[in-house]
C-alpha cells in the first residue's frame, strides 16, 4: 500500500506532541497520516504513547503541540462528542442501566433521529453482529464475546467514517478473540470505514491491519504493512517487537555486493542484509527469524556461511517442531521446524549445522 | 439453683446479724450510694453534708451518682429487679410524691426520724408544709423566677407582668417549653388573683384566656428545656428576659458577674429533697436514716446556703445562713425564700399539675404548633 | 465408577444413600454456620427484637403500674358490665360497692394512685381523685355500708362524674385501645370515639411535620452532598483522602457539640447574623429555634450518610461511560443525565433511605435547636416516655412512627425495589 500525502489523508498528524506533566513527552512529535478505508493498527508496549495518540484523535486528550485533522480540518478545538468518531472501549462501556437496544439507540437520540429511522438502524446494526435476538437483554446478562458485539454495534449504529478502538478484544479468551479479529476485519471492511486500532497484541495486530505503526518510547519506530513489518523490521525495537526473533551481536567486516559480512562476537563470520548498517567497522544486531533457520545443508547455497550449533532443547508443538541452540555462544537461538513426514526430529546434545538465505539475516541497529 | 439459694442463705444470715447487732451497736452498713443532680448543687451537698459526715463515721464508703433526673424510672426497675442500688436519693418533690404513691420510697416519720430544731421545735413544725409527702425529707427550696439583661433594658421590670410589655421592655424572653409556670404568669398577669388560677385554668375558658395572654409574646419568645439554657441565652444576649431556676441565675450574677438582674415577682416555689428507698436491707436503711437525720439538721442546711443560693427548707436554718464560702458575699438576700423576694410567690402546685399536665401538655404542645 | 450408574437411589462410597451422606455433611456445616452466628442473633434478639415486641405490647396493654386494670379492679369491671353511659345515669349502688372494695385493695397495694394516673391519661382529674380518695376509703368498714354511693360522694363529689364512670368502664379490658385513640389524636366522650378539634391534633401534626422536614433534609443533603461524592470519586487518591477526612470529621465530634456549635453561629446574636448586619442590612435573621435551623443542622450532621453510600456507588462507575457517551455524540450535559447519573441511583436510594430513616428518628437536635414549631414526633415520645411517664401512649407512637417508616420502606421497594440501593 502506498504512503499517502498527508493533504488528501483522512487522518492526519502533524507534529503531535503531548505531555502530561510539561517535564516529559508521552508522544513525541508524531507525524502520521491515513487514508479512508484503511486499517491501522497502533502497536506497541504499554506507555508507548499509543493510547495516548487515540485519545487525542477522539477529542479527550489535547494535543500540547502540533494538529490533528480530520478529513483535511483540524479538529483541536472541536469537543469529543461533535467529532462524530465511532468509539470501542477496552472493557466495552456498555451502559449497565440500558438495554442493548437502548445502547445502541443512544447515539440515534442524541442525533434526534426519529423512533422508526432508530429502530431500523439499531436492528440492521444488530444483525451486522448477528445479535438481532438480543435487543431487550442487559449488557450484564451477555456473555464477553457478545458484549463485544454490542460494543462494536454501538460505536458503528451513527454510521462514523472513522471508528477508533482501544484494545477492544483485550478481556476475551483466545479462541474467542481470534474470531472476533476476523469479525472487525471483516466489517470494517465491508462497511469501508476508517478503523484505527490500539492493541500490545502483535498477532492481533499482523492479522487484522491494513497498516501497523510500532510505537514506542512516544514516537512510531515503523509504518508498514504486516509482511514488510515482519520480515523487513526497520531496527531492532521492530525486528524483536513482532514475532520470535533470534538476534546475534557482532560487527560489520565489509559490505559487498548489496550484502554484508558480519563478524560475529563469538569470532564466526555470517551474511546478512544491511539495513540500517552502511560501513565497515560499525556494531549490529543480527536478526533472523526462527523459521528461516535452515538445518539441511543441501538446501543452502554452496557458500553461504554456516554456523556449529548444539541442541539443548527439542518441544513439540503440534503444528511446528520448536528447537533451542546453542549457537555462537548464545543459548537462546530457537529454530522452528514444520511438521512434516520427513521433518528431523532433532535430540538433545545433538550437534549439528545451520544456515539462512543471506536476505533472511537483517542487520540492524546495535 | 445453688447459687439461687446461697444467696438468700448468706442474705437470711446478713439480715440476722444485722438485726442482732442492731440492738446493741446499731449496725449500720459501711457504704452507701447518695444520688443528686450533679453540678454545683451535689457539689454543695457533699461540702455541706457528705464531708462532715464521712468525716465523723471513719470507714465509710460514699459512692455518689447523679441519676436523679431519671430517678422515678430507675427505681421502679430496680424494685422489679429486686436489686435497689441506691441508698439515699434526691428527687424534686413531685418525684417523691410519685414514688411514694407507687411504694418505692420509705415512709418517713420526721418527728421520731429526723431533728429536732437547736429551740426543740419538732422536726414537722419547723419543715412546716413543706413535707410534702409522707416519703419526702424536704431540703431546699428553690424557685424559677425571671432573670433581665440590666444593660440592654432602659427600664429595670419590676413586675412579672412585664414580661408581657414588649414596648417597655423590648427583646425576646426565655420561657420554659412546659405549661407549668407559664400558665400561672399568664393568668396572674390577666388579673386572675392567685387563688383562683388552679379553678380557672381547670375550665376551657380559663386555659384559652392563658394561651390568648401568652399569644401576646408567642413570637418573642425562646423555648427552653434545660435549666443552663437561660443563663446562655442571657449572657449572648439572644433574650433580654427569662425565666430559669434562681441557683442558675444566682451563679450568672455573682459568679460570672454577668450584667443580669433578679426579678423575683412571682417566683415559683419547688421543693428538692431526700427520699430513701423502700425494701432496702436494715443495715443500709439504718445507714440512710442517720445520714438524712444529719444531713437535714438546722445547720447542715444552713451550711448548704454556703454554696448555692437555694433556700433551706427549714425555718429554724434561716437565720443561721452566712456568707457564700469562696465569694464571701451575704447569701440572705440571694435567697429565694429571703422575706425580701417573697412578696409574691406560689407554690408548684403538684397535686393538681399531677392531675391536669397530660391534658395541659397536649394543649400546650398544640397551641405552641398552631 | 460404573456402580453408582445402577438402578435405585445413589449412593455414596460407603454404601449409604448419596442423599443422607450429602444431608449429613450439610448439616454439620449448618450447625457450624449458626454456632458462629448465634452471638450476633441472640445479641439481636434480646436488644433489639425483644424491646420492639415488649414496646409492641406496651402500646395494647392496659396496665396500671406493673399489674392490668380488670385485676385491680375485678368487682367493678363485673358491675360495670351492664351498665351503659350513654343513659346519663349513674352505675348501680353495687358498683360503688365495688369500688370501695377493690379500691381498698389496691390502696394496701399502693397501686390506687397508678390507677388514677392510668386513668387520668384519658381523663383529667382521675389522678387527682383517686389520690385524695386513699386513705379515707381506706378507712371504711365494707359490712357496715348501706349506702355505698352515698359513702363515695361524701368523700369526694367527684366520684359522681359520669365521664369518670364512663373511662373505667372503657378500660376495663386487659387490652385497650386508648393509647392508639390518643396517638391518632381522637378522644373517647361518653358519646363515642371522637376526632379532636383540628387545631387540637397534635400528632397528626407532628407526624407530617416530621415526615415532611426529614424529605427536606434528605433532599438538602443530596443536593449538597452529591458533587461532594462525585469530587471525591473524581479527584486523584492523595486529594480525596483528605477531603474524604473533611466529610468524616463531623462524624467524629460529639453531635451535642456540632448542634451547639450551630447554635452559636445561627442564633441572632450570633455570627452570621453579625456578618449579616456589617453588609449593610438592618433585620436579624431568625435561623435558628424554628424549622429552617433544624433543616441546616440536620442537613449537615446527616451529610455524611448520604455521601459515603454515593461515593461508592461513584466510585465502581468507570470514566470510561462518560467518554462512550459523548464519542457517541452526546453533550457533557446529556452523557451525566442519561448516563452517568441514573447509575448512581443505586447510591442515591441508598443515602436517601438512610438518611429520611435517621431524620425521622432524629431528636437531640430538633430538641435543641427546632424552638416550638421546628420539634420531631420522637421529641414527644421522649417527652411522654420521660416526664410524663406515659409509656403506653410512647409505645403507640413509637409504633405507628415504626409502621410509617415500614409502609415507606415498602413504597420506595415496590417504586425503585430495594435490590437497586447500595450501602457501600
Amino acid at each position: 500500500m502506498a504512503q499517502t500525502h498527508s493533504n488528501d489523508a483522512f487522518v492526519a498528524f502533524e507534529r503531535v506532541q503531548k505531555s502530561y506533566d510539561g517535564e516529559t513527552l508521552v508522544v513525541k512529535d508524531l507525524n502520521l497520516s491515513l487514508p479512508k478505508g484503511e486499517f491501522l493498527t497502533m502497536l506497541g508496549p504499554s506507555g508507548s504513547g499509543k493510547t495516548t495518540c487515540l485519545m487525542m484523535l477522539a477529542g479527550f486528550e489535547t494535543a500540547t503541540y502540533g494538529e490533528i485533522k480530520l478529513d483535511g480540518k483540524p479538529i483541536n478545538n472541536i469537543p469529543p462528542h461533535k467529532r462524530g468518531i465511532g468509539m470501542v472501549f477496552q472493557n466495552y462501556a456498555l451502559f449497565p442501566h440500558m438495554t442493548v437496544a437502548e445502547n445502541l439507540a443512544f447515539p440515534l437520540e442524541v442525533r434526534k433521529l426519529g423512533k422508526s429511522e432508530r429502530e431500523a438502524k439499531v436492528k440492521r446494526a444488530l444483525d451486522m453482529v448477528q445479535m438481532g435476538a438480543f435487543g431487550g437483554r442487559r449488557p450484564a446478562q451477555l456473555s464477553g464475546g457478545q458484549q463485544q458485539r454490542i460494543a462494536l454495534a454501538r460505536a458503528l449504529v451513527f454510521e462514523p467514517e472513522l471508528v477508533l478502538m482501544d484494545e477492544p478484544l483485550g478481556a476475551l479468551d483466545k479462541q474467542l478473540r481470534e474470531h472476533m479479529q476476523f469479525e472487525i476485519t471483516r466489517i470494517a471492511h465491508d462497511l469501508g470505514i476508517t478503523t484505527v486500532y490500539v492493541t500490545h497484541d502483535q498477532t492481533e495486530a499482523l492479522t487484522m491491519s491494513d497498516r501497523v505503526a510500532v510505537f514506542n518510547d512516544g514516537r512510531i519506530q515503523q509504518l508498514a504493512p504486516p509482511d514488510e513489518l515482519y520480515e523487513a523490521p526497520q531496527n531492532s525495537f521492530v525486528a524483536q517487537f513482532i514475532g520470535e526473533n533470534n538476534t546475534l551481536d557482532g560487527t560489520v567486516q565489509e559490505i559487498r555486493d548489496g550484502y554484508a559480512i558480519v563478524k560475529l562476537d563469538s569470532g564466526e563470520t555470517i551474511d546478512c542484509k544491511p539495513v540500517n548498517v552502511s560501513k565497515p567497522g560499525e556494531r549490529t544486531l543480527v536478526s533472523i527469524r526462527p523459521e528461516r533457520v535452515e538445518i539441511d545443508k543441501s538446501r543452502l547455497h554452496p557458500d553461504a556461511h554456516t554456523l556449529q550449533a548444539e541442541v539443548l532443547e527439542f518441544v513439540y508443538m503440534g503444528d511446528i517442531f520448536r528447537t533451542r541452540l546453542r549457537v555462537a555462544g548464545r543459548e537462546d537461538f530457537v529454530i522452528k521446524t514444520r511438521n512434516a513426514p520427513d521433518q528431523r526430529r532433532l535430540k538433545p546434545g545433538e550437534m549439528i549445522e545451520i544456515g539462512w538465505l543471506a536476505d533472511d539475516c537483517r542487520a540492524l541497529d546495535a | 439453683m445453688k447459687l439461687t439459694k446461697m444467696m438468700l442463705t448468706t442474705t437470711a444470715l446478713t439480715v440476722a446479724a444485722g438485726a442482732a447487732f442492731a440492738e446493741g451497736h446499731g449496725s449500720m452498713a459501711d457504704s452507701m450510694t447518695v444520688v443528686s443532680w450533679g453540678g454545683a448543687y451535689q457539689n454543695s451537698q457533699v461540702k455541706a453534708y457528705v464531708e462532715p459526715y464521712v468525716e465523723m463515721n471513719e470507714g465509710l464508703e460514699v459512692v455518689t451518682d447523679e441519676s436523679s433526673a431519671e430517678a422515678v424510672t430507675k427505681l421502679r426497675a430496680m424494685s422489679e429487679a429486686g436489686n435497689i442500688t441506691w441508698d439515699v436519693v434526691d428527687v424534686v418533690a413531685a418525684d417523691a410524691m410519685r414514688l411514694c404513691d407507687e411504694g418505692l420510697a420509705l415512709e418517713i416519720d420526721p418527728d421520731t426520724m429526723l431533728a429536732d430544731a437547736p429551740d426543740g421545735t419538732k422536726a414537722s413544725e419547723d419543715f412546716g408544709d413543706l413535707i410534702v409527702s409522707e416519703c419526702f425529707i424536704p431540703q431546699i427550696v428553690y424557685s424559677t423566677t425571671f432573670g433581665y439583661r440590666t444593660d440592654l433594658l432602659d427600664t429595670a421590670p419590676t413586675s412579672v407582668c412585664d414580661i408581657f410589655d414588649t414596648e417597655t421592655f423590648p427583646g425576646k424572653r426565655a420561657l420554659e417549653k412546659r405549661p407549668i409556670g407559664n400558665m400561672e404568669w399568664a393568668l396572674i398577669c390577666d388579673g386572675v388573683a392567685i387563688e383562683d388560677v388552679y379553678d380557672t385554668l381547670e375550665t376551657e375558658e380559663g386555659v384559652q384566656r392563658a394561651f390568648a395572654k401568652l399569644d401576646t409574646i408567642k413570637d418573642d419568645v425562646v423555648w427552653w428545656s434545660a435549666g443552663a439554657e437561660t443563663p446562655q441565652l442571657l449572657a449572648d444576649g439572644e433574650v433580654t428576659i427569662g425565666s430559669t431556676y434562681n441557683g442558675r441565675l444566682f451563679s450568672a450574677i455573682a459568679e460570672q458577674g454577668q450584667p443580669i438582674g433578679m426579678l423575683w415577682d412571682w417566683q415559683m416555689f419547688d421543693l428538692d429533697g431526700w427520699i430513701i428507698p423502700a425494701g432496702l436491707p436494715a443495715d443500709r436503711e439504718a445507714r440512710a436514716l442517720d445520714f438524712v437525720k444529719f444531713a437535714t439538721d438546722t445547720q447542715r442546711l444552713a451550711d448548704q446556703a454556703k454554696y448555692i443560693s437555694y433556700g433551706p427548707a427549714r425555718a429554724s436554718s434561716a437565720p443561721l445562713v452566712g456568707q457564700h464560702a469562696e465569694l464571701g458575699i451575704e447569701m440572705a438576700p440571694h435567697m429565694p425564700t429571703d422575706p425580701n423576694n417573697a412578696q409574691n410567690t406560689f407554690l408548684f402546685n403538684y397535686d393538681w399539675w399531677a392531675s391536669y399536665r397530660d391534658d395541659l401538655d397536649a394543649q400546650y404542645q398544640a397551641w405552641l404548633l398552631q | 465408577m460404573a456402580d453408582t450408574t445402577t438402578d435405585g437411589p445413589m449412593l455414596a462410597a460407603d454404601g449409604t444413600p448419596l442423599k443422607q451422606s450429602l444431608a449429613r455433611a450439610l448439616r454439620r456445616q449448618k450447625i457450624r454456620a449458626l454456632m458462629l452466628t448465634a452471638p450476633l442473633l441472640i445479641f439481636v434478639l434480646v436488644s433489639f427484637i425483644m424491646p420492639i415486641g415488649s414496646m409492641l405490647m406496651r402500646s395494647i396493654q392496659n396496665t396500671a403500674g406493673t399489674e392490668y386494670v380488670p385485676d385491680i379492679l375485678p368487682n367493678v369491671v363485673a358491675e360495670l358490665e351492664e351498665w351503659d353511659p350513654t343513659t346519663g345515669e349513674l352505675p348501680s349502688e353495687a358498683a360503688f360497692k365495688a369500688m370501695i372494695i377493690d379500691f381498698q385493695v389496691a390502696f394496701e397495694n399502693k397501686q390506687h394512685t397508678q390507677l388514677g394516673r392510668r386513668f387520668n391519661y384519658e381523663t383529667p382529674g382521675m389522678s387527682s381523685l383517686f389520690r385524695k380518695s386513699g386513705r379515707k376509703v381506706s378507712r371504711m368498714d365494707v359490712a357496715e355500708i348501706t349506702d355505698a354511693k352515698a359513702a363515695l360522694l361524701d368523700v369526694d363529689e367527684d366520684w359522681g362524674n359520669l365521664q369518670y364512670w364512663a373511662t373505667i368502664k372503657a378500660n376495663s379490658g386487659y387490652y385497650t385501645s386508648s393509647y392508639y385513640m390518643a396517638a391518632f389524636d381522637a378522644e373517647r366522650t361518653i358519646e363515642g370515639v371522637q376526632m379532636k378539634d383540628p387545631d387540637q391534633r397534635i400528632y397528626q401534626k407532628l407526624m407530617l411535620r416530621t415526615l415532611w422536614l426529614s424529605g427536606l433534609i434528605t433532599f438538602c443533603t443530596l443536593a449538597i452532598g452529591y458533587p461532594v461524592a462525585w469530587l471525591l470519586a473524581d479527584l486523584p487518591l492523595r486529594t480525596s483522602n483528605l477531603l474524604m477526612i473533611l466529610v468524616l470529621l463531623p462524624f467524629w465530634t460529639s453531635l451535642l457539640v456540632r448542634t451547639s456549635a450551630w447554635k452559636i453561629l445561627l442564633q441572632e446574636q450570633g455570627v452570621i447574623n453579625d456578618i449579616w448586619i456589617a453588609l449593610g442590612f438592618s433585620d436579624r435573621l431568625s435561623l435558628i429555634n424554628n424549622q429552617l435551623g433544624v433543616v441546616i443542622a440536620m442537613t449537615h450532621i446527616l451529610l455524611p450518610f448520604m455521601i459515603l453510600p454515593l461515593y461508592s456507588v461513584m466510585k465502581t462507575i468507570p470514566p470510561s461511560y462518560l467518554r462512550a457517551a459523548k464519542s457517541l455524540g452526546a453533550t457533557n450535559t446529556t452523557a451525566f443525565l442519561r448516563v452517568y447519573f441514573p447509575q448512581t441511583t443505586p447510591g442515591i436510594g441508598a443515602g436517601a433511605l438512610l438518611v429520611f430513616i435517621l431524620a425521622v428518628g432524629y431528636f437531640i437536635t430538633p430538641e435543641l435547636v427546632g424552638g416550638a414549631d421546628g420539634t420531631f414526633i420522637s421529641n414527644r415520645i421522649y417527652f411522654q416516655f420521660s416526664t410524663l411517664g406515659n409509656w403506653g401512649l410512647a409505645a403507640a407512637l413509637g409504633t405507628i412512627m415504626l409502621a410509617v417508616v415500614l409502609l415507606l420502606y415498602y413504597v420506595y421497594d415496590k417504586l425503585v425495589g430495594i435490590d437497586n440501593v447500595k450501602l457501600g
